[in-house]
């Protein structure tokens, strides 16, 4: 008895409420649609940005020295790290007179690969997700590195 | 009839209550959104970077491959010719084995 009391308040309570909204849900729903409809490019637009002019010069920059660095991931001096980076792997496979350049170079890329990723995250809004896309990075870059390279596994460093 | 009155300013009002709620619905969406961090479309940006950056199908790949290709394609060249107007010592070489 008492149960079927609370429910039929309970139903009342509802319809007065679906009563109330009722009138001006349509209009509000069309609305609603339209300003969707309006802002939804916004949205549409998943990838992430990677040309503004910061990150452009940054690849530029890695692009020229790419040809300096590749005979030396090569050799197996120079290794790709696990968190994104290049690191000396076996310095003694360069010339003495060149490691000083060596490290120059691996010190550039460096540098550079910081801004990349620095780039990236606050050319899409997000400078937050400096962390997340270094991470990315690091995956791809071994993942992309050809076989005879140096890449950094587990802490250790492995010829793919 | 109410019906034939759908003014401008009705549109408007429309218009207005609906971006209220978008923008509602948005805020509590945001919360959501931003948590998360968009992988798949980081990994598609990193992998365009990164062939950009080592030039895949020009700069890496390329010195490896053309060096070897160049003194295997001339010793092509000099047997392909004697072949070339011969049609019959081909034929005889094939069926003779």
């Amino acid at each position: 008895m008492s149960l079927s009391i609370k429910s039929r308040r309970f139903g009342s309570g509802l319809l007065c409420f679906f009563l109330q909204i009722r009138a001006g849900i349509t209009k509000t729903l069309i609305g609603f649609l339209a300003a969707a409809f309006m802002t939804l490019p916004a949205y549409a637009a998943l990838d992430l940005d990677v040309n503004t002019p910061a990150v452009a010069a940054v690849k530029a920059s890695m692009q020229n020295r790419h040809s300096q660095l590749l005979t030396h991931y090569q050799s197996g001096a120079v290794g790709l790290t696990a968190e994104g980076f290049v690191a000396v792997k076996d310095a003694s496979l360069v010339p003495l007179s060149q490691r000083g350049a060596l490290a120059t170079l691996v010190k550039e890329e460096n540098m550079d690969r910081v801004q990349l990723y620095r780039g990236i995250a606050v050319a899409n809004g997000h400078p937050e997700w400096e962390g997340e896309i270094q991470h990315t990075f690091a995956l791809r870059w071994i993942d992309k590195a050809q076989p005879g390279w140096v890449v950094q596994r587990d802490g250790q460093w492995v010829k793919k | 009839m109410k019906l034939t009155a759908i003014t401008k300013d009705d549109a408007a009002q429309w218009l207005l209550k609906g971006t209220l709620m978008l923008v509602i619905t948005s805020l509590s969406a945001c919360v959501t959104i931003n948590i998360y961090f968009p992988a798949a479309a980081a990994e598609k940006a990193a992998d365009k970077v990164i062939d950009e950056i080592w030039q895949v199908p020009a700069g890496a790949s390329s010195p490896a491959d053309t060096k070897p290709s160049v003194p295997a394609a001339s010793p092509v060249m000099p047997s392909a010719t004697p072949m070339a107007p011969s049609v019959k010592p081909s034929v005889n070489q094939e069926s003779a084995p």
